[in-house]
């Protein structure tokens, strides 16, 4: 009876530290993964066209979905915003409301959102289906790095991407704010933007944007180069993966997204 | 999709991506307008800055001529010291009178040049003489009831 429940209780207690080994193995794996790309880049960014392809894929492809995007958002904010700054008699403050979420948060974090799912996810399903079909060792076989010729392009098409799309975001967001607070409610058209002129500093507040969108560029395309090379070579394997670079994704993007803001905007400009 | 296509693509996104980032750097923010480098420094000493920040504009006659830059305390006087940074393209006085005002009720805080008559104007890092300090409320709240309340002690005096 006792040497049962020992037992149970020492499951327990190994499963729970395979667990943690195992993820901390994954993260030093993933660490010494992303060296290994940095290693590797030199020799792939000298063949620049194949970055190129995968800025077309991972940027350009998700022009669409990230401009309707930053359209809608943009106008809701305007909406929203005026909705509740009407209140104080402060409506004319619309566009500060607008471009500092905009450019300081909603941007970086939304197009960060957009492109894991969109780009980061297709990412990891190629990866993983080149693993899966050996397309990766036969590389290999042939003495052509993964790592140099699949792996790097991808994963420096995904960081100059993301920096780009994350002000488009905000460009349009800001232009569909525009079109609802002054064309549709009709707030007075240089009150909107000289406000908007006269609250938004290109340092700290476009600069921090544009350092948030470079991180999570990084870390996006990290994540799915590294689950898409990591992935087990079978259908579900792949289909998990990719799964887990979405969420994973998501997840490391509103972290950082927090831990970046507590070091940028704390107390300074207020 | 063949190669020059792509590579057009490619083209305009970074093209319109970078349009994007100048847009927000020159139509949404300010980096022309301002520049916090170009300009001269004032410096004025309040008894109270009430709730003036940071960047807060300097006005003269309502349109923005520049910026708080920094906000100390005097540990001699007791006095605040706050330094401006106004555009090179205006000259002030140097009897002007800087005074803090808020925009409204619930608006923003930012200091006032009154220009003066004086020939001689303000040079970099020189200091304005005459300030006003912002307007407390509750020291005004008080005061009116303190001059109500003497009124009425005081009966018929008058």
């Amino acid at each position: 009876m006792s040497s049962d429940a020992l037992a149970g209780v020492t499951h327990f207690l190994r499963r729970l530290g395979g667990a943690v080994t195992g993820s901390i193995s994954r993260l030093g794996f993933a660490s010494r993964f992303m060296l290994a790309i940095v290693w590797h880049s030199p020799q792939a960014l000298r063949r620049f066209q194949l970055t190129i392809r995968e800025v077309y894929f991972a940027g350009v492809l998700s022009l669409v979905i990230i401009l309707m995007s930053g359209l809608f958002v943009g106008m809701v904010l305007s909406l929203q915003g005026y909705e509740t700054l009407k209140r104080y008699g402060a409506d004319e403050q619309l566009g500060i409301l607008v471009a500092l979420s905009l450019v300081r948060e909603l941007g970086p974090v939304m197009a960060g959102l957009l492109f894991a799912s969109r780009a980061g996810s297709a990412i990891t399903a190629e990866i993983g289906l080149m693993k899966t079909t050996e397309q990766l060792a036969a590389m290999e076989m042939m003495a052509v790095d993964p790592l140099a010729r699949v792996i790097a392009p991808r994963f420096w098409g995904g960081v100059i991407s993301m920096p780009l799309l994350a002000a488009l975001f905000s460009a349009f967001g800001i232009f569909g704010g525009y079109l609802v607070g002054v064309r549709l409610i009709g707030i007075d058209d240089g009150a909107f933007w000289g406000q908007m002129k006269a609250g938004v500093d290109v340092w700290p507040d476009v600069t921090n944007g544009i350092i948030k969108s470079l991180v999570f560029g990084v870390a996006v395309s990290l994540i799915a180069v590294f689950e898409g090379y990591d992935a087990k070579p079978t259908a579900e394997g792949v289909s998990t993966a990719t799964t887990r670079t979405v969420v994973i994704s998501s997840l490391v993007i509103l972290a950082l997204d927090f831990v970046m803001t507590v070091f940028m905007f704390r107390g300074g400009g207020q | 999709m063949n190669r020059s296509a792509i590579d057009l693509w490619v083209g305009i996104f970074v093209a319109v991506g970078f349009g994007a980032i100048l847009f927000m750097a020159l139509k949404v923010g300010n980096l022309l307008t301002l520049d916090r480098a170009a300009g001269y420094r004032i410096e004025a000493n309040f008894d109270n800055i009430g709730g003036l920040k940071l960047r807060a504009p300097v006005k003269a006659a309502g349109v923005v001529i520049g910026r708080v830059e920094a906000v100390r305390l005097n540990p001699k006087t007791y006095e605040a010291l706050v330094t401006l940074r106004v555009d090179n393209q205006y000259a002030f006085s140097k009897d002007t009178i800087a005074s803090i005002n808020t925009s409204g009720l619930l608006g923003e805080v930012y200091v006032a040049l009154d220009a003066g008559g004086d020939p001689v104007m303000l040079k970099d890092g020189e200091r304005i003489t005459k300030t006003q300090s912002a307007v407390v409320i509750e020291k005004l709240i008080s005061q009116f009831l303190f001059d109500k309340a003497a009124e009425g002690g005081g009966g018929n005096k008058k």
